[in-house]
């Protein structure tokens, strides 16, 4: 394997774990989805001060990907945010619309009241989630584009990729996209009861409940992710051979068979989730299904990923000209680029240990109304 | 063609509303979240009680800002795809990296910091909520850092070289980038304008209340920081501005000439210190100015200290004149000639991808060689007149002077404020003071916006400086779907800030009614 092609699995295996992080910490908005359920005040407050407290975490991970993807497969940024434009639109408009609801919800002199604030975390909770997973799932089920990089002398038409007119509607209508999106909201939503378990403390009943929406949740996240994997397993996608797409049945399935230690982390990942979401459901002393829950989630997203992008799979087909599918060979950054970039991703371990200490120092002895009383800083 | 035209107005006009409102926060984040680190490192260094309610009032401050300004990021990186798609082919190699660099090591920083900055009061020691505070503030500045690296590259693109079997810059030379001249000045000036920014803010909020007579001695010593701040942050920024200035002359001439609205240069130009364009002031290019008062020989001398150095106009950097330190008129490379090696590039560019898809190496190594010839005429290529290459100069020399001017009047009134905050403290609330206090905010606001436009709308039409115009680097999205998505987030960031100051000024008008030092 030469180097090039070393550092753009390493950089496709980076984008993997974002992207599982990314899903994981989803639970903020599956929790904002819960907030439109008939709530007492004081749970309410308690429920999105937990969740404002980590909003942050999904807020930049989702910047980071972005980024991560504009400097290593600047082609897929450059085709698909350019020519999905009304998926990605409406993903960043959920996404503005709560970065300010946190912090003003509950100011004196918000302008538009608390209820607008919460409609818009409810917002992002549901069209943050789905169309999020739409957008994955166009690794998968691929768009209507085309890419001519030689489009760029014609002064007239510089665009090289080019999308259908639809712009990113038609990801949106695909079914099989929204069968991901569905499965990631309902993933979010069952992520966030068992975080709000392990989170807010001293409220029984909350707890209680959700258990129990752990449970219902779960159950439906687990069938639509079934119908999910047997769609993908049974989708032909594109390889890339000798620099030609040829079309390659069931490619995702022979992906994870070639691939066999992947299969075993999409094996080991899916009963970590459901372990998660049954021991959860029926232990009620067991705190702890978040945890067990993110590493399964984390797991299974990154072998997705990895199934997308590797073995020389188009990670992005396109459904209308073959040849113009993105694979991680034709749509890299350079060899210097990638290696730059590789010496600072030394660098994530660190970051990722701060926010871990950070993070478990902030949550020891979790949050309740008690405690929020006492703060002077509340959302 | 009409419609690309139509597609790209209404692309930068996009861009250019995100940026605008992303930049009203973003100064104010950065210089607060310093003097907030100031005011806590007192705290702990005094353990005065008072200081922690001063500390975590500007915080509060602080948070409802900072809240917009991450919104509106969001929008203005992703904006980079959704409606620069060939920008982010054609540069992503270079310009993505700082991106990814500013996301991991800045952006984490700062999200995991703030949190513990807001609500890590009694979960963690003294000490730690004050690194952790020093660390959000290095973060934002940090995340300025990076985008402003990524931005200096697009006034000078540095450190790169063109592939044309990949029909894109890739970068060679990772520290010629960051070291890029254009970065180093932009980054101090960005960043020591958001410490003015938030000086002129905490000195005006706090002339408020030394007004009303509210938590006096609280506000004095707030004012007394923010001034420092400020006054300080505002010398870098004037030293910095004229290091940008410097760099503007050698790498973007034409912004220069279209800040100081000069048509023709002359040796020993002077600097229009004040003054108004003719509406027809490129018909009288000798004369464009409807009355100005003039430094002489200044702009010479600032750019080159050398009073009798030429600067050249507008119409001299497309005709390609020049005089010598001899004095004799020399021609140079004018625009029409850049025109045509730009277009000889992209000819020698098509002649490399016939003959590559035909396999002739020999034809393809004499293009690629024509091509790295004329590479740096690339972007005039695309253009159909000389004229396209020059910014709104109208726009660019008024936006100019009124940073100056405002600039210069911030410095004046921040340095009689830290005067009189160490020696005539009793002054600070004499109420002409406070009144001109309270109307600095908005001058200061204005300074730094206007500063925004110099940068960005001066170097017009290039999207990276002399190689991609802003034709062609946009997306291949219908101008209507654009001038749509323009009045949604139109309407949602107006809306936002409207939110944002109705916020702000109810706290601080409730808080003038508690004592500070021990509500917060």
């Amino acid at each position: 394997m030469e180097k090039l092609e070393i550092l753009q699995n390493y950089w496709w295996l980076l984008i993997a774990v974002l992207g599982g992080v990314l899903v994981f910490l989803l639970f903020v908005q599956g929790g904002q989805s819960m907030l439109c359920s008939r709530l007492s005040e004081g749970r309410r407050q308690v429920m999105v001060n937990s969740l404002g407290r980590k909003w942050e975490f999904t807020y930049t991970t989702l910047v980071v990907f972005g980024g991560a993807f504009f400097a290593s497969f600047p082609l897929f940024y450059s085709t698909s945010f350019g020519g999905a434009y009304w998926l990605w639109m409406l993903i960043l408009l959920s996404f503005v619309l709560q970065a300010v609801s946190y912090e003003f919800r509950r100011k004196q002199g918000n302008v538009y009241g608390r209820k607008v604030y919460d409609f818009f975390l409810m917002f992002n909770g549901l069209f943050g989630c789905v169309l999020l997973g739409v957008a994955v799932g166009t690794f998968f089920f691929g768009g209507a584009f085309t890419v001519g990089k030689t489009n760029i002398l014609d002064v007239a038409a510089p665009v090289i990729s080019q999308w259908a007119p639809s712009h990113g509607l038609e990801a949106i209508a695909c079914w099989q996209n929204l069968l991901l999106g569905f499965a990631v909201f309902f993933l979010a939503r069952t992520l966030a009861a068992m975080y709000f378990i392990n989170n807010i403390t001293g409220d029984e009943g909350l707890t209680s409940r959700m258990r129990r929406s752990t449970l219902a949740n779960g159950i439906i996240f687990a069938l639509l992710f079934v119908g999910f994997t047997v769609v993908l397993l049974t989708t032909p996608g594109y390889k890339n051979v000798y620099g030609i797409f040829e079309k390659e049945p069931y490619i995702y399935l022979n992906n994870l068979l070639e691939m066999w230690w992947l299969a075993v982390i999409f094996l080991l990942g899916v009963v970590a989730v459901l372990y998660a979401v049954f021991r959860t459901a029926f232990d009620n002393k067991w705190r702890a299904g978040i945890w067990w829950g993110g590493i399964g989630v984390v797991a299974v997203v990154v072998v997705l990923f990895c199934i997308a992008g590797y073995n020389n799979t188009a990670y992005l087909p396109s459904t209308i000209d073959a040849q113009s599918s993105l694979c991680l060979a034709n749509s890299s950054s350079s060899e210097f680029t990638l290696t730059v970039m590789s010496w600072v991703s030394i660098l994530v371990p660190f970051v990722l240990a701060y926010i871990f200490y950070v993070w478990r120092s902030m949550n020891a002895g979790g949050i309740s109304e008690a405690e929020l009383k006492k703060d002077t800083h509340q959302y | 063609m009409n419609d690309l035209i139509g597609l790209v107005d209404w692309s930068r006009a996009q861009f250019a509303l995100t940026a605008m409102y992303h930049w009203l926060f973003v100064p104010l984040t950065i210089g607060l979240s310093l003097i907030v680190a100031i005011m806590e490192s007192v705290y702990v260094r005094t353990g005065k009680e008072r200081w922690k309610g001063i500390t975590k009032y500007w915080m509060t401050l602080f948070g409802i800002n900072f809240a917009c300004g991450v919104a509106t990021g969001l929008i203005l990186e992703f904006e980079f795809g959704t409606n620069w798609s060939n920008y982010s082919w054609f540069v992503g190699d270079i310009f993505g990296a700082p991106l990814a660099i500013e996301g991991l090591l800045a952006f984490f920083m700062e999200a995991t910091f703030v949190a513990v900055m807001f609500f890590g009061w009694n979960k963690f020691s003294r000490g730690f909520h004050l690194a952790a505070t020093w660390l959000t503030a290095l973060g934002v500045s940090l995340s300025a850092l990076w985008i402003l690296i990524a931005n200096a590259w697009m006034q000078s693109p540095v450190g790169m070289e063109f592939d044309p079997a990949q029909m894109r810059n890739v970068m060679d030379d990772f520290w010629a980038v960051v070291l890029n001249p254009v970065a180093v000045n932009k980054f101090i000036h960005a960043v020591t304008s958001g410490w003015a920014l938030a000086g002129v803010f905490v000195v005006g909020v706090s002339c408020w209340y030394l007004m009303r007579k509210s938590n006096v001695e609280a506000f004095k010593k707030s004012l007394h920081i923010g001034a420092m701040v400020g006054f300080i942050g505002l010398l870098l920024t004037m030293w910095s501005g004229h290091g940008s200035a410097v760099v503007v002359s050698q790498v973007q001439p034409m912004k220069l000439a279209a800040m100081e609205g000069l048509y023709e240069g002359s040796v020993g130009q002077g600097l229009v210190a004040v003054g108004m364009l003719k509406s027809n002031a490129e018909d009288t290019p000798s004369d464009p100015m409807a009355w100005k008062i003039e430094i002489p020989k200044g702009l010479s001398y600032l750019i080159y200290l050398d009073d009798k150095h030429f600067v050249p106009g507008i119409n001299d950097l497309i005709s390609g004149r020049s005089i010598s330190e001899a004095g004799d008129t020399v021609y140079g490379m004018s625009y029409a000639d850049k025109m045509v090696k730009g277009r000889e590039a992209r000819n020698a560019l098509r002649i490399y991808n016939e003959a590559r898809a035909a396999g002739d190496t020999r034809t393809m190594e004499a293009a690629a060689a024509d091509v790295k010839k004329n590479f740096r005429y690339f972007g005039y290529g695309y253009l159909s007149d000389a004229r396209d290459a020059v910014p709104p100069v109208g726009l660019t020399f008024y936006s100019f002077h009124i940073m100056v001017m405002a600039g210069g009047y911030l410095l004046l009134f921040l340095a009689i404020a830290l005067a009189l905050s160490y020696k005539r403290r009793t002054l600070l609330e004499n109420k002409w003071f406070c009144r001109l206090g309270i109307l600095s905010v908005a001058v200061v606001w204005v300074c730094s916006q206007a500063g925004w436009i110099v940068a960005e709308v001066g170097r017009q039409p290039w999207v990276i400086q002399d190689l991609m115009p802003t034709t062609a680097a946009v997306s291949g999205v219908p101008g209507s779907s654009v001038q749509l998505t323009f009045w949604i987030f139109a309407a949602i960031f107006t809306a936002l800030l409207i939110a944002e100051i109705s916020i702000m000024l109810r706290f601080i008008y409730n808080s003038s009614k508690q004592n500070i030092e021990k509500t917060h």
